[in-house]
């Protein structure tokens, strides 16, 4: 692993300190102001704009969505014309019941601590850029890219229902059916993936040197 | 905030962290190496051979794979002398019924339709490069394109969740898998693949008109 040397004489010069902006689709570098990347056409900002009013807005339809995805059903089962509800933390206490606690864990994971977590760091980051974190920037990065990488895997669930729906359909014998919160869960992950993309990295950076300033004055 | 005039003009010479925006003079680490920003690590480019070559070879055997996904059994129930086959497109189609419809096609984009449009303008893209000819009309959009639908391409989070729906049903009833099952199960080792051979920084300056 190499670092790169910095290429001011000070260790902190941004683009923006420099008079420029780059592309954050193919790292071409332009003057501020320029409009559109030269290379790939991509609309050029230093910052995101609004990137905190699309972060908070996306985030919240995430949490709101998530509510009902706990409060309905994910799985309608009709065995023998008899029809059972499992909501996702029911599904998950029959798979410790049947012995698949390993399955178990994985449910929980993927579809309670997840995304959980996934709004709490979400939150947790905006509220550090504006007030200040006790951790560091590194740790909060860190928790960034997880989150980043780690949100789409919520979809497992919602892909497990699409399954057991096409697979389990033997008639009267057994069969089994989407309940709302299938939908409700898969646009909660929907909204904090779009949420966790509009969060601009470069904010938790710029916030350390305006609270660095502020100490300074 | 602070102004400072360009360190330099050769803006070609220099390189912006895309996490942290910290400019760095670029330099181009030895093969198979990465160069890191110093202030906050992220990736900001890695001398990787053969990307091209790799990223193809990923692009075409996804587009393979996913026909053959979609067009072989994907897998089977048996209980009690009932029979149930269910391909990709029942697993896409099961949300179809009342107000659930629309889930029906964010289902089908995320494991079929993103993985292929991501791997047809990959090829498309990458393809002329290899070739020696000159970048397509469009390769500069269709390879932003592709990057830009990466996480939503979800074909690899599928077939865990196929897993988990096994071990719900083996329980209740006799499961046999197709070769479809396989070709999506192959299609996790690409995604790997393509996330360690993949550097988008030396893709684009290859696809720059002006180096060509």
């Amino acid at each position: 692993m190499d670092h790169m040397a910095p290429a001011g004489p000070e260790e902190t010069i941004t683009a923006r300190d420099a008079g420029l902006v780059s592309c954050t689709n193919c790292g071409t570098l332009a003057p501020l102001g320029t409009p559109r990347c030269a290379r790939c056409h991509a609309a050029l900002h230093s910052r995101s704009p609004n990137a905190g009013q699309r972060v908070w807005a996306w985030l919240l339809a995430g949490i709101v969505c998530y509510i009902p995805a706990n409060l309905y059903p994910m799985l309608l089962t009709n065995t023998f014309g008899k029809v059972s509800t499992g909501t996702i933390i029911g599904g998950a206490i029959e798979l410790f019941e049947y012995g698949a606690w390993f399955v178990a864990v994985v449910v929980i994971v993927a579809s309670v601590v997840i995304p959980v977590a996934k709004f709490m760091v979400i939150a947790g980051l905006m509220l550090g850029v504006r007030y200040g974190s006790r951790l560091s920037a590194h740790r909060r990065m860190q928790l960034y890219e997880a989150t980043e990488f780690i949100g789409r895997w919520s979809m497992i669930d919602v892909f497990v229902v699409a399954i057991l729906t096409a697979l389990v359909q033997l008639g009267f014998v057994a069969s089994i059916n989407p309940g709302p919160a299938a939908v409700c869960f898969a646009l909660s992950v929907v909204f904090t993936m779009l949420s966790a993309q509009s969060f601009d990295p470069r904010m938790i950076w710029d916030s350390l040197e305006e609270h660095a300033a502020r100490v300074r004055r | 905030m602070r102004t400072r005039h360009p360190i330099s003009q050769n803006l070609d010479r220099l390189i912006a962290c895309r996490s942290c925006d910290l400019l760095l003079d670029r330099v181009i680490p030895p093969p198979g190496k990465v160069a890191r920003c110093p202030r906050c690590h992220h990736v900001l480019l890695s001398n990787k051979r053969n990307v091209i070559d790799n990223t193809l070879a990923g692009a075409i055997s996804t587009a393979i794979l996913m026909v053959a996904a979609i067009f072989f059994p994907f897998i089977a129930l048996d209980e009690a002398g009932l029979h149930r086959d269910a391909s990709v497109m029942d697993a896409v189609g099961a949300f179809s019924d009342g107000w659930s419809a629309p889930l029906t096609i964010a289902v089908a984009a995320f494991i079929v339709v993103i993985p292929v449009t991501r791997a047809v303008a990959l090829i498309y893209a990458l393809l002329p490069l290899r070739l020696g000819m000159k970048p397509a009309r469009n390769a500069a959009r269709s390879f932003r394109m592709a990057m830009a639908m990466k996480p939503w391409s979800m074909a690899e989070i599928f077939i865990v969740g196929v897993a988990v729906a096994l071990i719900k049903v083996t329980d209740l009833a006799t499961v046999s898998l197709g070769p479809s099952f396989w070709a999506f199960s192959a299609l996790i080792v690409i995604v790997v693949f393509e996330n360690t051979t993949l550097c988008e920084w030396t893709i684009w300056r290859l696809l720059d008109p002006k180096r060509r």
